[in-house]
């Protein structure tokens, strides 16, 4: 049942601010602890749930293979695999617990309505480790959300808290803006699941100055990380890299906000990047794409103007996942120069020295194969071939935003830990608004969702106990 | 390999196959419904989208809705992404575009105007053919035991005419169908056609991809689909009626047993029981359309659905009217409306929904054959 303006009058045992799956899960479970529970999400209901909306699957260990995962996933193999990726900035304690839960998430989650499927088509390197939501993030959403509202759970959406009333750690009431009006929501325990601030460009120019205006931002406009700010000018500790973001290489012509995955590009192995000047600036055959995907965000965020082009030729069209804007097509590099707007003549001469630079090899797409250049700065290490066979190609390329790492610092009960102090009596945080305690940097694939769960059911169980002190 | 410089909403027949065209683009880049049925999978064997492939996915979609409510770039979002609906409508329009002969592919346009004129054309020759060729005092008399219903219509006549609306109905169902087969291209392996329509039997039999790959379409949310139970009803209860026509013909001619027959006799049994699922069958389908969410409705909505259903209907309910009042004098008005239905029904089979089965059948047989030759 959609909630009222009577909700927002009411006293209720939890207030979770946020609409995602953290928040969801934390509704949830609190809800199922005994506690009445309100949720708040700042978005239309059509855009609720956060980064969860674009998601697909989520990263739980597991002892044997199931109908939709095809081997065991151990705790010890999960907890390298995010050594590997934070480089060690990761709480070990909270990292290995989290895991650890994350095996009984997988029948938690099913229980509350989500269905899993096998990984299919191009997703089959996860077959193993990730178990895929049948439909995708929303159709997971969209399950959570009629569980919890046939719990009972009351929803409002287009309600953006607007002020804090939590003295010294403490919460008291919040200040939710909803339908033109300020209520004052007052309740027993917070839990804030309500993620970063990757929407907020303002806030994004603090670390990146202008170059921020140029980022595209993959999730939807409501991810402003207002809660964050307020919690962390409240005296709750930081955590995470306040100028860090997760970043990847979309296509320049994706809208401002929520292109999701669609906007991706996956051909940057199989061509060169050049810049607005025409020259290539980083290694495109370094490393297997999946580990490579996640850098080129930033990379193409320190160019001028944070704009980069994917140049490659004919044979390499249909070597990669399509995506939504067709490739710019050119007879000449001339032409294709003209296309995007660069120097015809520096485009040449990139693609000339590249072309001669190149080693004969046999060129495989599939492993880090023997095609490279040589003699070239920056070299291309992998899948060099000469770009020479019109139709030439380009896809423009801008900084695509998916989140931010700056969040508040949580002990293994999902509470607050205060700046200077312990932790927050009745104050808690789920998802990506924490995920920094986790994740200090890096990503694999999923780690968010399992993060988002762990924590989220964390923090709705912790919440429904102090309510009921 | 094929380099095709095609940009998004290339070159199609018509505005709904452009759309489609630029929908199966936006999937074709997501692919998070890919375990919802078997259209985006196909999809995925495919890069760029002709006319015929876009018939030959929009056949394949059973209109569950699923892919609608999961998709997080479906309407207000600016990708606009409504793929049941779209695919609905480039399917109504592919039955005009195969229709055999062409010139009568109109009919597709204006379905229920088409099939209601054509049902009360065939009740009014029904009853001319009554009064002009028998006795009209004979159609308010009272008949009973063997051949009753013959005292109205010679056997041979009855069973000639039918013969041949039927005939008609096949051929042209079956150039229509040849016409749609070759526009989706070849098979890529035609060495696996036996077990692939024996897939395609079993998908379309249990409707296997209308549920969203198990789990369900409630459109608005909070509204179970029943469609699957009604649509089974009413397609079982077809082929039940089917096979008490068939078993009808073979008693008059193998063991010259002449209808009527009495009601616990195999003919009366199997189309009662058929005639039962035609009764509830086609309501529920219609009850089931004004609750499910009209976004999904396919646009170009022109009474095709609810023609085809009432007409099935109708089929059922005159039927049992001729059951019902087979030993009064109503019979002869009851049999020539009833006969007169039948006609109608067995002359728009081609031009009407009944077609669905056919292309959905042939859409399945070749998602089986691209899954097992890939």
């Amino acid at each position: 049942m959609a909630a009222s303006m009577a909700d927002l009058q009411r006293n209720h045992d939890v207030l979770v601010v946020g609409g995602g799956n953290a928040a969801l899960c934390a509704a949830i479970a609190a809800r199922r602890g005994g506690a009445s529970v309100l949720v708040v999400e700042a978005a239309p209901e059509f855009y609720r749930g956060g980064n969860t909306r674009h998601t697909r699957n989520m990263r739980c260990a597991h002892d044997a293979a199931t109908a939709t995962l095809s081997g065991p996933y151990s705790e010890d193999e999960f907890w390298n695999d995010l050594l590997l990726v934070t480089g060690g900035q990761t709480n070990e304690q909270l990292a290995r617990m989290m895991i650890a839960q994350s095996k009984e998430m997988l029948v938690w989650i099913a229980e509350q309505g989500v269905k899993f499927q096998p990984s299919l088509g191009g997703t089959l390197s996860l077959g193993r480790t990730n178990s895929f939501f049948l439909g995708g993030g929303r159709a997971m959403l969209n399950a959570l959300y009629q569980t919890a509202e046939k719990l009972g759970v009351k929803v409002v959406y287009d309600a953006e808290v607007t002020a804090l009333d939590a003295p010294g750690g403490h919460f008291n009431a919040a200040t939710i803006e909803h339908a033109g009006t300020a209520h004052r929501v007052t309740a027993k325990a917070l839990v804030a699941a309500s993620g970063g601030f990757e929407s907020n460009i303002d806030w994004l120019r603090e670390s990146w100055g202008p170059a921020a205006d140029n980022f595209l931002i993959r999730g939807t406009r409501y991810n402003r990380g207002t809660v964050l700010k307020m919690l962390l000018a409240g005296g709750v500790e930081p955590i995470g890299d306040a100028t860090q973001c997760h970043a990847v290489a979309i296509d320049a012509r994706a809208p401002k906000f929520d292109g999701g995955i669609i906007t991706r590009l996956d051909c940057i192995p199989f061509g060169i990047v050049v810049n607005k000047h025409a020259q290539r600036f980083y290694d495109e055959g370094e490393e297997v794409w999946p580990k490579r995907y996640a850098i080129w965000g930033r990379l193409v965020a320190a160019q001028p103007d944070q704009i980069g082009y994917i140049i490659f030729d004919a044979p390499k069209l249909e070597l990669f996942m399509p995506s939504l804007y067709p490739a710019i097509a050119a007879g000449s590099i001339a032409e294709l120069a003209g296309k995007l707007d660069l120097d015809a003549e520096a485009l040449g001469v990139t693609v000339t020295a590249f072309n001669s630079a190149v080693r004969p090899g046999s060129f495989d797409a599939q492993i880090l194969d023997d095609c490279r250049t040589e003699g070239l700065t920056p070299p291309k290490s992998h899948w060099a071939q000469r770009i020479e066979q019109a139709p030439f190609y380009a896809y423009p390329v801008r900084p695509g935003i998916t989140f931010t790492y700056l969040g508040t610092r949580v002990n293994g009960q999902a509470r607050m830990l205060m700046q200077g102090g312990g932790p927050s009596d009745n104050m808690f945080a789920a998802g990506e608004i924490m995920a920094g305690n986790v994740l200090g940097r890096g990503y694999a694939a999923g780690i968010g969702m399992t993060i988002g769960s762990v924590f989220g059911r964390i923090a709705g169980h912790e919440a429904a106990k102090r309510a009921a002190l | 390999m094929q380099h095709s410089d095609k940009t998004v909403g290339g070159t199609h027949a018509s505005a709904s196959l452009a759309e489609a065209d630029r929908l199966m683009t936006v999937c074709n880049s997501c692919r998070y419904c890919e375990g919802l049925c078997a259209v985006f999978p196909a999809m995925e064997m495919r890069r760029s989208f002709a006319d015929g492939d876009l018939d030959y996915l929009a056949n394949l979609c059973h209109a569950c809705g699923a892919c609608f409510i999961d998709c997080q770039f479906s309407p207000p979002h600016e990708f606009n992404v409504n793929v049941p609906k779209v695919l609905a409508d480039v399917r109504a329009d592919s039955y005009a575009t195969y229709a055999w002969p062409q010139f009568l592919a109109p009919a597709f346009k204006r379905n229920g105007l088409a099939i209601s004129l054509t049902c009360l054309f065939c009740i009014v020759v029904s009853l001319g053919y009554l009064v002009v060729i028998t006795d009209a005092s004979a159609i308010f008399a009272v008949h009973q035991g063997p051949g009753a219903f013959y005292a109205l219509m010679p056997h041979n006549s009855m069973a000639l005419m039918f013969g041949l609306a039927f005939a008609y109905a096949i051929l042209a169902i079956t150039l229509s169908a040849r016409n749609f087969w070759r526009a989706i291209g070849p098979p890529p392996d035609a060495s696996k056609a036996a077990p692939s329509i024996w897939q395609a039997m079993g998908d379309a039999g249990r409707l296997r991809y209308l549920d969203g790959g198990g789990a369900g379409c409630e459109l608005p949310p909070g509204k179970p689909d029943r469609r699957r139970l009604f649509h089974h009803l009413t397609f079982y209860g077809f082929m039940l009626c089917f096979a008490a026509t068939s078993v009808g013909t073979l008693y008059h001619y193998l063991l010259a047993r002449e209808a009527p027959y009495p009601w616990y006799d195999l003919p009366v049994v199997l189309g009662t029981l058929g005639g039962v699922g035609l009764l509830i069958g086609p309501l529920g389908l219609l009850s089931q359309r004004t609750t499910r969410d009209m976004a999904v409705r396919p646009q170009n909505y022109n009474g095709m659905d609810t023609a085809f259903v009432l007409m099935l209907f109708l089929t059922s309910a005159t039927g049992f009217a001729v059951l019902l009042l087979r030993a009064t004098p109503a019979l002869g008005i009851t049999l020539i409306v009833h006969l007169g239905v039948v006609m109608a029904l067995f002359l728009t089979l081609p031009y009407g929904k009944f077609v669905h089965g056919i292309y959905r059948f042939l859409a399945l047989v070749r998602s089986a054959q691209e899954r097992s030759g890939h």
